[in-house]
């Protein structure tokens, strides 16, 4: 058991001594797998983050009923109590056209030119907080509400995060996308890779066999080599996303405080950065096995 | 040991190599294959190594046939055997103590005594000074040595070599055909082709002498 560990370290060292035996051609491979791979996984975290973002300020959808202006305060007790009493409604907060007023003043810092208005141009509003999340649901429920007399505009406040998570869909699909090229890219430069080393190796390949080297034996350290080579490639793109959000996540804090809130990108989570790290160790693993596959037998003829 | 029976080999342009040969070797014998460039040397050794399969006939080595073996059990066969072959096969990017290393490495076995057996082989033939050196910067006999030394590492019961004195001078080949002596002496099955009847002198060495693919 030891014994089998020690030889695959063996193995191991060897392959990396080759893989860095001109150091600058084997770092440029594994930058180029790293950038590569960088494209898709950095798409992917912000998408995810876009995503968050939308769950965020999605997360509890309302509808603002404006009213019309020539609303009376019985016009308005009647409506309030009618909401009340929907089963579809949770929570009705009313927010008189005062108060709109006020509010307006304080959180826009706009106060004198409000104050040179001559008269309030802001109606009185009903905030309806939905007990359904579904976007059926709330658009039916909007509908419904906009039919009330004196209601004059029913709003659904997350309808942008609707058409947001439409355009993150678009942006799934074109990662999926984007990613199955560059891991085909990826498969393509390692196959490549491979084919060289068998060329330049065949000396070592044949005088093994003649001396009794199973296939196994001569397979293993290419596919070592490709595995690794494409870790390394996984690791390289890790750390370009993750410097390139640090990066970013300086002027965005900047940007987030003029809105008066904190985003910040977050990293690639825990679970995301190891599948990024295995599905590169993957793909190299497969571009090698197909490589060997295909050119060992034809390069060195088996006898 | 080693058993041809009425063995054929015909190769691709139609050209017959070995022509109904047959003959036995028994364990811990030293048997020499004579004969002209072309008479079928070394293609009688790549047989008995499944490198070449015979087109009729068997070759029976340690009572397998080797020309019916599949190719997953014939790198099996020949970690029993060592093998110097007539153009060295030896490996010019790595050190002599590396080339020596490779029959073990392949083998798998054991790392901590792996460069004691290097050692101990490099020693028999006389190079032990030179394991750091590259094959290139040694002479013809040295190289011929590291041949040895590469096919004796994992103690095999059989030794082929294929003209191992070739293109030595007769000094250099007497001190080849002493270390192979000393092989024999332990006990070691060796089958060694040469085309130089001068190291032959010595009387009392079986021969097998071929002639255009046959058995004289
Ligand atoms: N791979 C091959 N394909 C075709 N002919 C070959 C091949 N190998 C050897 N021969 C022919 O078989 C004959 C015997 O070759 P070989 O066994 O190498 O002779 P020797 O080792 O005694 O010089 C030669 O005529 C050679 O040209
Ligand atoms: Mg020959």
């Amino acid at each position: 058991m030891i014994h089998a560990f020690a030889r695959h370290l063996g193995i191991l060292r060897a392959v990396l001594r080759r893989m860095f035996a001109s150091r600058v051609g084997g770092l440029l491979n594994i930058l180029v797998i790293g950038i590569a791979l960088s494209l898709p996984a950095g798409m992917y975290v912000l998408l995810k983050n876009a995503q968050g973002l939308v769950e965020q300020l999605s997360g509890t959808p309302q509808i603002s009923l404006f009213l019309a202006l020539n609303a009376q305060e019985s016009d308005i007790a009647e409506l309030h109590g009618r909401l009340e009493a929907n089963e579809a409604i949770a929570n009705v907060e009313f927010i008189s056209r005062d108060r709109a007023l006020e509010q307006l003043k304080q959180s826009t810092g706009l106060a004198d030119v409000i104050g040179s208005l001559e008269k309030n141009p802001l109606p009185d509003a009903f905030i309806v907080s939905p007990k359904q999340a579904e976007p059926q649901a709330l658009d039916a429920l909007r509908d419904e509400l906009a039919r009330l007399p004196r209601v004059e505009q029913a709003q659904l406040d997350s309808a942008w995060a609707y058409k947001l998570e439409a355009l993150l869909r678009f942006g799934r699909l074109a990662v999926l996308i984007l990613a199955s090229l560059l891991s085909l890219a990826l498969i393509a430069v390692t196959f490549n890779t491979i084919r060289l080393q068998i060329l330049t190796q065949r000396d070592e390949i044949e005088v093994s066999r003649l001396i009794g080297a199973t296939d196994g034996f001569i397979r293993r350290p290419f596919l070592y080599f490709g595995a690794l080579q494409g870790l390394f490639g996984g690791i390289a793109a890790w750390l370009i996303v993750s410097a390139s959000l640090l990066l970013l996540n300086r002027p965005l804090g900047e940007l987030s405080q003029l809105y008066a809130s904190q985003f910040v990108l977050q990293p690639l989570s825990p679970g995301d950065s190891l599948s990024l790290l295995l599905f590169s160790l993957y793909l190299g693993w497969l571009g090698a096995w197909l490589s060997v596959a295909r050119h060992l037998s034809r390069i060195i003829p088996a006898n | 040991m080693i058993s041809f029976n009425q063995v054929n080999k015909r190769y691709p342009g139609g050209y017959e190599a070995l022509k109904n040969v047959s003959f036995d070797i028994a364990e811990g014998e030293m048997v020499f294959v004579s004969g002209h460039s072309g008479a079928g040397k070394s293609t009688l050794l790549k047989l008995v190594a499944g490198i070449e399969r015979p087109n009729s006939g068997s070759v029976l080595v340690n009572n397998q046939n080797v020309g019916a073996l599949k190719g997953a059990a014939l790198p099996y066969l020949r970690r029993n055997l060592g093998i110097i072959f007539q153009d060295h096969k030896l490996l010019f990017d790595r050190s002599v103590f590396d080339n020596v290393l490779l029959p073990l490495q392949i083998c798998g076995f054991d790392h901590r005594e792996n460069a004691k057996r290097v050692r101990a082989a490099l020693d028999k033939v006389g190079l032990l000074k030179r394991e750091k050196a590259n094959p290139i910067a040694l002479s013809g006999g040295e190289q011929q040595r590291l041949c040895i030394a590469r096919a004796i590492v994992n103690r095999p019961s059989i030794l082929l070599a294929d003209e191992p004195t070739g293109n030595l001078d007769t000094e250099y080949a007497h001190e080849i055909m002493d270390i192979f002596r000393s092989f024999h002496q332990v006990g070691v099955t060796l089958l060694i082709s040469t085309h130089d009847e001068s190291v032959l002198q010595d009387g009392a060495v079986r021969r097998l002498a071929l002639k255009q693919g046959e058995l004289q």
